[in-house]
């Protein structure tokens, strides 16, 4: 089982490269108390990260993506278990491709 | 506000990680069985998994990999595909804010965008326990490195191809926690704003983090100005 110099020094430069992704935005947050509007937009910050990583992937997946996401949404609001509304999506990802 | 960090709350994060484990799975084995075609060995992609922990950065990086390992163009990948993890971080405050020492550090340590998810749902239901946190995260931690090693041992024999049907489920579990973290019809604008803007970043041609970031910004802050001007 091998361990190359140069790989392993990639895979600690992605680790801390990662690491400061990770512990920089709240690290810069503590240093620097933010103004008002800055506080206002970090309480709108969750959703709109999620919804922007959502949406332009589930319509570059064309309409079986969207069938599957609108299939996710359903059965998370009516049943609030992820793992049925994770498994419903896919489930009709795969009815729909034939696969 | 007045946050605590217990043994139960990390319990009850280890268990709704465990809710999404399923989703996660294929995505761990793809990386694993990629990671095997570029020539690593085992030890390499498990303490690549272990140390880095953020699948798509993993893949953005083992795609672009060579002999010998391209060390600043996977450190640079590693650092836009994560760049979104920033907001996160600083958007968790009102329980980082009371932690200090290895649970602060060490809590951030673990953070990807399903702990992230969970942890800012229960917040927002009056959750007061920032173990739940670390409970997702180190949770999540422990099946990744698996399932990686798990893609990496038995390539040979794992043919999912790209388009398979199981690799929804993580874009599914993304979209089945946006249920928990919508707070009402005052959510609307900001999230129609977001995805259109990220929408249209994505149509120019530019690829992740700008989609994400543009639209998370622009989202937020017509949300802070709307809060703003009322």
């Amino acid at each position: 089982m091998s361990l190359r110099w140069d790989v392993l020094a990639a895979i600690i430069g992605m680790a801390l490269a990662t690491y400061l992704c990770r512990a920089g935005g709240y690290a810069l947050l503590r240093a620097f108390r933010p103004p008002p509007f800055v506080e206002a937009m970090l309480a709108h910050m969750p959703g709109c990260i999620f919804v922007a990583f959502v949406i332009p992937t589930l319509i570059a997946g064309g309409s079986v993506h969207l069938a599957a996401g609108a299939a996710t949404l359903a059965v998370m609001m009516a049943t609030r278990n992820i793992t049925a509304a994770i498994a419903g999506g896919v489930a009709v990802a795969w009815l729909l491709r034939g696969g | 506000m007045n946050v605590t960090f217990t043994r139960h709350g990390f319990a009850r994060g280890a268990k709704l990680a465990l809710s999404i484990v399923p989703g996660m799975l294929p995505f761990g084995v793809v990386v694993g069985v990629l990671a095997d075609a570029k020539g690593l060995s085992f030890l390499e992609i498990t303490l690549m998994s272990a140390l880095v922990f953020a699948g798509s950065s993993q893949l953005v990086a083992l795609e672009l990999w060579a002999d010998p390992a391209p060390i600043l163009a996977a450190s640079f990948a590693a650092l836009v595909v994560n760049l979104r993890l920033a907001p996160m971080g600083a958007a968790l405050a009102p329980w980082l804010d009371r932690l200090r020492g290895w649970k602060l550090w060490g809590t951030l340590t673990t953070l990807v965008d399903n702990s992230f998810a969970f942890a800012v749902a229960d917040q927002r239901a009056g959750g007061r326990d920032a173990g739940l946190l670390l409970g997702v995260g180190a949770t999540l931690w422990v099946f990744w490195v698996a399932s990686v090693a798990l893609g990496h041992s038995f390539a040979g024999l794992l043919a999912l191809p790209p388009g398979h049907p199981v690799f929804f489920a993580s874009l599914a579990t993304m979209i089945a926690l946006l249920v928990p973290i919508w707070r009402g019809k005052r959510d609307l604008l900001p999230w129609v704003t977001a995805g259109c803007v990220a929408l249209i970043v994505h149509q120019a041609g530019l690829g992740q983090p700008w989609p994400v970031l543009a639209g998370a910004l622009v989202g937020a802050a017509t949300g802070a100005w709307r809060d703003r001007r009322r």
